[in-house]
């Protein structure tokens, strides 16, 4: 099957400012792509790119096998988009904004439709200027669930939502999958990325630092290791790929490259371990890093 | 007190925000005034062509209705002044509006408010600060245009009772704007509400005006705050004595406008909501559905007033040939060539005036597009399969329908009113076609909007100015004696002035070209742009 999202080299300028500077995103056919950076790092422009909403610079975005600017209509027919602020007609009820919707997009599934609202606890009957901005979110998402279409772009969706429906949001998202239905779900919540998404890109200054699955991010990244030995540490200054080594007696602690946890084990054996504690990078620590880095880059 | 902490600071708040604009504003009243003084100097030097352009105002019901009357025939002053004291009262009356909604309720329903209030912010300052900014307006229009009237030559305590007299108008209905602002929830409906007052008001003392006789008005002229302000008769009596009513009003409506803002809640008007529909009616299901249902009930507003104002229209001037019995009026008539003609160019001449009104309803329904782009609603709906072309052209279609159906109930109104009267439906050919003929200038405008929203929603605005620079044309371009290449650029300068001449196809064709390429161009441009940013 054909990839849901095809990048490469996508620019996009605002003025003097490069909101999207040569970016290059793949989105599998199937998959849940979790979208990650900070606010202001061009995941709203990446994402109105791909709606058509903005004509990109140079570069080149291929949605669903279609151009996003030139084949548009035909493309929403097959998409459903939540953006991150949603804004509704102050005057239509919460029911009527998501008929509307998915009627514009081509048709919606009134079972559906009815078992969202149940699930979500929308009223659909209120005016849409009484609802706070988790129920404003709920009715842009009860909208996008409810069509059948084969790619949803969330854009940071359960920025309004409690803690119970945003796990709740979570479930449908794995329900909603499969069947080659894919998600590019924009996120700066990086847990709920973690917890939904197959693979991951992080976004810095309109370009993609990093892509992948957390554990190929996690296999080019240092594991941290502590352990306690039994007899005399051994100098692990020789072993390449061993970095920030701290001895305190019999304890040491240590950061390392995937490629060195291999001669650290070995060479800790002879010395005989007592405990041992090896703990991989958060998506935090990962996502961080290249921020840290970053900060530093541009500011050195 | 502490109700009104922090007013001052949200006042240079929001001057600071109108810093632009406000001043445009303040400066163009007193310009327009003193340019017109200064044209009506130059065109009426001695007294006896005063008194004939006096009688040619105060003799004829429509024109007194329109304007007001001339209280002091011999006055150059009043006769430099008569247009702005009327139309001018209503200018400045929707200046003051649209200034207090745009500081109040607009901020409120937009959440600044919110934002405000949770600092060191009293529940009263919002609501004064936009009073303020308002009263800074009124008051600097007051003064400037008093002073520019002396400075024109003008006696001093007629510029003075001029001034004063716009001012106190225009704080009235920025009181009545304050009103309005606590009853609706959203800016667009107490600028509606507000509008609906201003109009009603003008109506009234136009059916005063013209109902009176040549000593007062009839009583009705004395419950507007418009006739007020006229029969402070600048330059004819200078009655100063009248301004305390004006200004016991502004107290009394500010006054209810604070109780009516501490009995309700941040963000909501006083009528509460009810429970709408679970789902939407199955006809909801297209832009073009959804352009109708935002604007359906602005149209009908308008409908309704537009059948109650050509009705009056219609009634007065079949009232005229009973009306019109002083000397002058009669030998008057005989030169232009009897009854049946004067009746024809006054009704070319209302119609004329409403042809402008009509194309502000116009660029209110087409400039919809702007605002739900801004609003972020653009976003959601061109995210579904609709085109952009789809999308523009709904809201188009709304105002293009909107003002056919208004210049017909004009028609309509006008014809019926005046068969009700004289028994035949004969005018009602004459009535429908005066009215319908200025559709083409109008939808013109339309189609302005058009153009400028195709290449950004804010431009948009510029229809406006370019509104108020035809009305400013048609109303002053004769008197300023501009150039033709000036005059000629309005488009409703080109309308044939049904059923005072004949029809001209001529003119009719280019415009309805013209607004097919605007419309062409806006659409082309709208879609090869980025869609705003919300």
């Amino acid at each position: 099957m054909p990839d849901a999202i095809v990048i490469t080299g996508l620019v996009k300028t605002f003025g003097a400012t490069r909101a999207l500077d040569g970016l290059d995103l793949t989105v599998r056919s199937g998959e849940v792509h979790g979208f990650l950076g900070p606010n202001g790092a061009g995941k709203t422009t990446c994402l109105r790119l791909l709606l058509g909403l903005y004509r990109a610079d140079s570069g080149s975005a291929t949605v669903l096998g279609l151009d996003p600017w030139r084949d548009s209509v035909a493309l929403h027919r097959r998409l459903a988009y939540v953006p991150g602020d949603v804004s509704l007609w102050p005057n239509l009820t919460g029911g009527e904004v998501i008929d509307l919707l998915g009627r514009l997009r081509g048709g919606l599934n009134p079972q559906r439709r009815a078992e969202l609202i149940a699930r979500f606890d929308l009223d659909p009957r209120k005016k849409a200027r009484a609802y706070s901005k988790g129920n404003r979110q709920k009715v842009a998402l009860i909208a996008a669930l409810s069509s059948d279409v084969e790619l949803l772009l969330l854009d940071e969706p359960t920025a309004g939502l409690d803690p119970l429906m945003e796990s709740m949001f979570r479930g449908l998202i794995g329900e909603w999958r499969g069947d080659g239905r894919s998600v590019l779900l924009s996120s700066h919540i990086l847990s709920e990325a973690e917890a939904l998404s197959d693979r991951l890109s992080i976004i810095r200054s309109g370009r993609i630092v990093e892509t992948g699955t957390l554990d190929e991010m996690r296999h080019l990244r240092r594991t941290a290791v502590t352990v306690q030995l039994r007899g005399e540490p051994p100098n692990l200054a020789g072993i390449p790929g061993i970095h920030d080594v701290v001895v305190e007696g019999e304890h040491i602690t240590c950061q390392v490259d995937a490629d060195a946890l291999d001669p650290l084990l070995a060479s800790l054996a002879s010395a005989g371990v007592t405990s041992l504690l090896t703990q991989p990078p958060t998506l935090e620590q990962l996502f961080l890093q290249h921020y840290e880095v970053g900060t530093a880059a541009s500011s050195a | 007190m502490s109700r009104f902490v922090g007013t001052l600071h949200l006042a240079r708040l929001a001057l600071r925000r109108d810093r632009i604009v406000l001043p445009v504003w303040i400066a163009i009243f007193p310009l327009i005034t003193v340019a017109s003084a200064s044209a009506t100097m130059a065109l009426y030097p001695d007294e006896a062509s005063r008194m004939i352009a006096a009688s040619a105002i105060n003799d004829v019901p429509v024109a007194v209705a329109l304007y007001g009357r001339i209280w002091d025939p011999t006055s150059l002053g009043a006769l430099s002044l008569l247009k702005l004291a009327a139309m001018g009262g209503v200018m400045i009356g929707l200046l003051a509006i649209m200034l207090v909604t745009r500081h109040a309720r607009a901020e409120e329903e937009k959440g600044r408010t919110e934002l405000l209030g949770a600092s060191v912010v009293g529940g009263w300052a919002g609501l004064t600060a936009a009073v303020i900014v308002a009263a800074v307006a009124m008051i600097s229009i007051g003064v400037l245009s008093a002073g520019g009237l002396i400075a024109a030559g003008l006696p001093a305590a007629g510029s003075w009772a001029f001034g004063l007299a716009w001012a106190t108008t225009g704080m009235a209905f920025a009181a009545i704007s304050a009103i309005a602002n606590q009853l609706t929830r959203t800016a667009r409906s107490a600028n509606a509400l507000a509008f609906l007052v201003l109009a009603v008001a003008f109506l009234v003392r136009a059916l005063g005006d013209a109902t009176g006789d040549s000593e007062a008005p009839s009583p009705l002229s004395w419950l507007s705050p418009i006739g007020w302000g006229q029969q402070v008769r600048p330059y004819a009596g200078d009655r100063f004595a009248v301004l305390p009513i004006t200004v016991a009003f502004i107290a009394l409506a500010l006054a209810a406008a604070y109780v009516l803002d501490s009995r309700r809640d941040l963000g909501a008007g006083l009528l509460p909501d009810r429970a709408g529909r679970a789902t939407a009616p199955s006809s909801l299901a297209s832009p073009i559905a959804l352009a109708w249902r935002l604007q359906y009930g602005m149209l009908i507003g308008w409908l309704a007033g537009y059948l109650v104002v050509s009705a009056i229209f219609g009634s007065i001037i079949n009232d005229l040939s009973g009306m019109l019995d002083t000397p002058q009026a009669q030998q008057m008539i005989e030169a232009l060539g009897g009854t049946s003609v004067m009746l024809d160019a006054f009704m070319a001449m209302e119609f004329s005036i409403m042809a402008f009104v009509t194309a502000a309803y116009g660029i209110v329904a087409a400039r919809r597009l702007a605002t739900e782009e801004t609003d972020g609603h653009t976003e959601s709906v061109l995210a579904t399969s609709v085109s952009r072309w789809q999308l523009l052209s709904s809201h188009l279609a709304v105002a293009l329908v909107g003002t056919t159906l208004l210049a017909l109930s004009q028609g309509a109104g006008f014809g019926l009113a005046s068969a009700a009267q004289s028994g035949t439906l004969d005018r009602m050919g004459a009535t429908m076609g005066a009215s319908v003929v200025a559709l083409p200038a109008i939808w013109l405008m339309v189609a302005t909007v058009v153009l400028l929203y195709g290449f950004a929603p804010r431009l948009s605005y510029l229809s406006w100015a370019l509104l108020v620079a035809f009305l400013l044309i048609a109303e002053f371009g004769a008197l300023f004696e501009w150039p033709s290449w000036v005059t000629d650029t309005s488009p409703f300068a080109h309308i044939p002035k049904l059923p005072a001449a004949p029809m001209a196809w001529g003119p009719i064709l280019v415009l309805l070209v013209l607004a097919a390429a605007l419309i062409a161009a806006g659409t082309v441009r709208f879609r090869k742009r980025d869609l705003a940013a919300p």
